[in-house]
C-alpha cells in the first residue's frame, strides 16, 4: 500500500437541491493536526459541504473518505462517533437543558459516568464558562451559546472538528479566545474553520480555501490567496456580471 | 427554590398521596370508592405512559389507547383460556410492549414527522377499536374466550394470587394493587429520565440534529422510551380489565383524547401532574354527570372538559401542577422576603448607594 491517506478527503463532491447546486464538485482533502479556513461570500456552498461530511446530507455525488474509509451515506450519529464533530452555523444546541448537563450529553455518548462527569467539567473550564454550568442554555447570549455548542464539541475530542462561523456573536474578547482555543485544539486533531471575519482568519490561518458559487475558486497559504484578485472580487461582489 | 428541595417536597407529596390511598381509603372499607378508586388508577397509568414519552420523549402518540386496550384483551383471552391470570398479567404487558416496538421501529425508521406519527398511532387505535367492535359472534372466539364485540369481555377475569389460580382477589385487594401499580409507573418513571438514557432522551426532545451530531442514534432511544410507554399503558390496560372488564371503548377516539387532555390539564413535562389532571377530569366528568336535570345542556361533560383544556392551554399555559408548584415558590420567597426584611431591615444591593 502507499502512504497513510489524509485525515479527510473529499472528492467530486456534487449537492443539488432541486434545481440549484448548491455544492459543485469539490476536492479537498486534511491531514492530521491541520488547520484549514474556509472562506467564501454568502451563498457559496460552505456549510452545505459541512452537511454534506457530517452525514446530515447524502451528497448528489462524490465520495467522502475519513481515513481513507468512505462515511458519504452514513448516518450522522455514526459520522460522529468515527470522530468527526460539528458545531453548525445557527448554534445546535439544548435549549432547555443546562449548560454542564448539555456537556454531560456530549461525553456521556463516549465516556463511562465518572470520566464524563470530569471530562464534561474539564470543558467547561477550558471554554471559560464554568461558572455558567448551571444556567438554563435558552437563556443565555447567542455569543455563550456559541461556547457551549463548543463545549460539548470539544469535549468529545473528536479528531476533525469542523467550525461553522463560530465567531459570529461574540465578543472582541471572546473572538481572541476562540482563535486561542483553536491554535490549542489542533495540537491534537484537525480543525476546518468557516468565517468571515478576515482579521481572525489573518490571525490563525495557515492553508485557506475559498468556496464560490459551490466550487473552490482558490487555495493556498493565506496570505497568498487574500491578495489574490479574484478572490478579492469575489468579496468585493465584482463577480456578478 | 433549589432543585432537590423541590424534588424532595415532591417525594414528600407523592408518599402521602400513597398513605392516604393505601390505609386511609381501605380503613373506610367503602366498596364503591375502592372500585372507582382503580378505575382510577388504570387510566392514571394510561396517563403517565404519555407524560413520559410525550412529556419527556417528545413523541406525541394520539393512540396510546391502542396499548392499553391491547393488553387489556390479551390479559382477559389469557386469562380465560390459561385460567392463571397472574402469567396472563405478564403475556399482556411483554404484548403491548412488543406491539410499541413493532409499531415504533416502522414509524421511527421510517423518519415519519410528528404530524404522522399522531396520525398512524390513532389510525392504529381505531383500526383496533373498528376490529374488536365487529368480533360479535361465535366465530369470534379465541380458545373459551369470545371476543363479544362490541360488549367486550364481561367475564374478564380477575387476577389470582401466584399459584392459587381458583383464588380470585378482592375488590379491596385489586384496589390496593392498581395503586401500587400506579405507585411503581411513577418511580420507574423517575427512574428512566434520571438514567443515561433518559436523559438523552431528553435531549433528542430538545435538539434531534445536535444529539446526532453528538453520536446518539436517535431512533433508537425514541423507540426504547415509546416501548416503555407501551409497556406501562399495558398495565394500565390490566389495571383497568381488573376494576371494569374489557371492550372496545378502551380503544374509542375519545379515551385517546381525554389521555391528551389529562396530560395538558395536568402539566406537560411533568409525571405527577398528568397523574393529578386525570383524577381531576375524571371527578369533574363524573360530578357533571350526576347532575341530570339542572340546566343539563351547559353540563355536558364533553362541553366542559373542551372549556377546561382551553382555560388551561390559555390562561395557565404549563397546566395544573406546574401553575400551582410556581404560585407555591412564589408564596414561599415572599414570606422569607417579609421574614428577612423584618430581621434585618429593608434588604438592597450591594452597589446601590441609599
Ligand atoms: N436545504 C436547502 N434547500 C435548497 N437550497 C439550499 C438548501 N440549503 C442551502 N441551499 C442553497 O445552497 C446554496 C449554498 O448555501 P450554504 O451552503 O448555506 O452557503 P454558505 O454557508 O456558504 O453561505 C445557497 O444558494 C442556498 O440557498
Ligand atoms: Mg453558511
Amino acid at each position: 500500500m502507499s502512504a497513510t491517506p489524509p485525515l479527510l478527503e473529499a472528492r467530486g463532491l456534487v449537492m443539488r437541491f432541486g434545481g440549484v447546486t448548491a455544492v459543485g464538485g469539490v476536492s479537498m482533502s486534511i491531514g492530521e493536526g491541520e488547520l484549514r479556513c474556509l472562506i467564501g461570500p454568502n451563498g457559496a456552498g460552505k456549510s452545505t459541504f459541512f452537511k454534506m461530511l457530517s452525514g446530515q446530507l447524502l451528497p448528489t455525488a462524490g465520495e467522502v473518505l475519513l481515513r481513507g474509509r468512505s462515511i458519504a451515506g452514513l448516518h450522522a450519529a455514526s459520522i460522529a462517533r468515527l470522530g468527526v464533530g460539528v458545531k453548525t452555523q445557527t448554534p445546535s444546541v439544548f435549549d432547555g437543558l443546562s449548560v454542564l448537563e448539555s456537556v454531560r450529553i456530549a461525553t456521556n455518548a463516549i465516556l463511562p459516568p465518572n470520566l464524563a462527569r470530569r471530562r464534561a467539567d474539564e470543558a467547561l473550564e477550558r471554554m471559560q464558562i464554568g461558572h455558567l454550568a448551571k444556567a438554563v442554555v435558552g437563556s443565555l447570549a447567542h455569543g455563550q451559546r456559541q461556547l457551549v455548542e463548543l463545549s460539548m464539541v470539544v469535549s468529545q475530542a473528536p479528531d476533525l472538528i469542523l467550525l461553522d462561523e463560530p465567531a459570529a456573536g461574540m465578543t472582541g474578547r471572546e473572538v481572541e479566545r476562540l482563535g486561542d482555543l483553536i491554535i490549542d485544539l489542533v495540537r491534537t486533531c484537525s480543525v476546518i474553520v468557516v468565517e468571515h471575519d478576515m482579521e481572525f482568519i489573518r490571525r490563525i490561518a495557515r492553508t485557506v480555501t475559498v468556496f464560490n458559487r459551490g466550487v473552490v475558486l482558490a487555495e493556498g497559504p493565506a496570505a497568498e490567496v487574500m491578495s489574490d484578485a479574484r478572490v478579492r472580487d469575489v468579496y468585493l461582489g465584482k463577480e456578478a456580471a | 427554590m433549589t432543585g432537590s428541595l423541590r424534588s424532595a417536597l415532591g417525594y414528600v407529596a407523592v408518599a402521602a398521596a400513597a398513605y392516604y390511598a393505601l390505609v386511609v381509603v381501605p380503613r373506610d372499607g367503602d366498596i364503591a370508592v375502592m372500585i372507582n378508586g382503580s378505575i382510577y388508577a388504570g387510566y392514571a397509568i394510561l396517563a403517565l405512559s404519555l407524560a413520559l414519552i410525550w412529556g419527556f420523549g417528545g413523541i406525541l402518540s394520539f393512540g396510546q389507547a391502542s396499548f392499553f386496550g391491547l393488553a387489556g384483551y390479551v390479559y382477559a383471552i389469557a386469562g380465560i383460556n390459561l385460567g392463571d391470570t397472574a402469567v396472563a398479567l405478564f403475556l399482556a404487558v411483554a404484548a403491548s410492549a412488543a406491539f410499541a416496538a413493532i409499531l415504533g421501529y416502522f414509524m421511527f425508521w421510517g423518519r415519519l414527522s410528528d404530524v404522522y406519527l399522531g396520525v398512524i398511532t390513532l389510525t392504529v387505535s381505531l383500526i383496533l377499536f373498528r376490529f374488536f367492535n365487529q368480533t360479535a359472534g361465535e366465530e369470534w372466539t379465541i380458545g373459551a374466550a369470545p371476543l363479544g364485540g362490541f360488549n367486550g369481555i364481561p367475564s374478564t377475569p380477575i387476577l389470582t394470587p401466584i399459584g392459587h389460580p381458583d383464588q380470585p382477589l378482592s375488590p379491596e385487594n385489586i384496589y390496593i394493587l392498581s395503586v401500587m401499580a400506579l405507585a411503581f409507573c411513577y418511580l420507574l418513571c423517575r427512574f428512566v429520565i434520571a438514567t443515561r438514557f433518559g436523559r438523552a432522551v431528553v435531549a433528542i426532545r430538545e435538539n434531534p440534529v445536535r444529539a446526532e451530531l453528538l453520536g446518539y442514534d436517535t431512533r433508537l432511544y425514541k423507540l426504547g422510551v415509546f416501548v416503555i410507554g407501551g409497556a406501562i399503558a399495558g398495565l394500565g390496560g390490566v389495571v383497568f380489565a381488573n376494576s371494569v372488564f374489557v371492550s372496545p371503548t378502551m380503544f374509542n377516539l375519545q379515551t385517546n383524547g381525554q389521555v391528551i387532555i389529562w396530560v395538558i390539564v395536568g402539566g406537560l413535562g411533568t409525571l405527577a401532574g398528568p397523574v393529578l389532571g386525570c383524577f381531576a377530569m375524571l371527578a369533574l366528568s363524573t360530578w357533571l354527570g350526576s347532575l341530570n336535570g339542572v340546566a343539563s345542556g351547559w353540563t355536558d361533560p364533553n362541553l366542559v372538559m373542551g372549556a377546561v383544556l382551553t382555560v388551561c392551554v390559555v390562561t395557565l399555559r404549563q397546566g395544573l401542577l406546574p401553575t400551582v408548584v410556581a404560585a407555591g415558590e412564589r408564596l414561599i420567597a415572599t414570606l422569607l422576603r417579609r421574614i428577612r426584611i423584618q430581621k434585618f431591615g429593608q434588604p438592597h444591593a450591594v452597589d446601590e448607594p441609599l
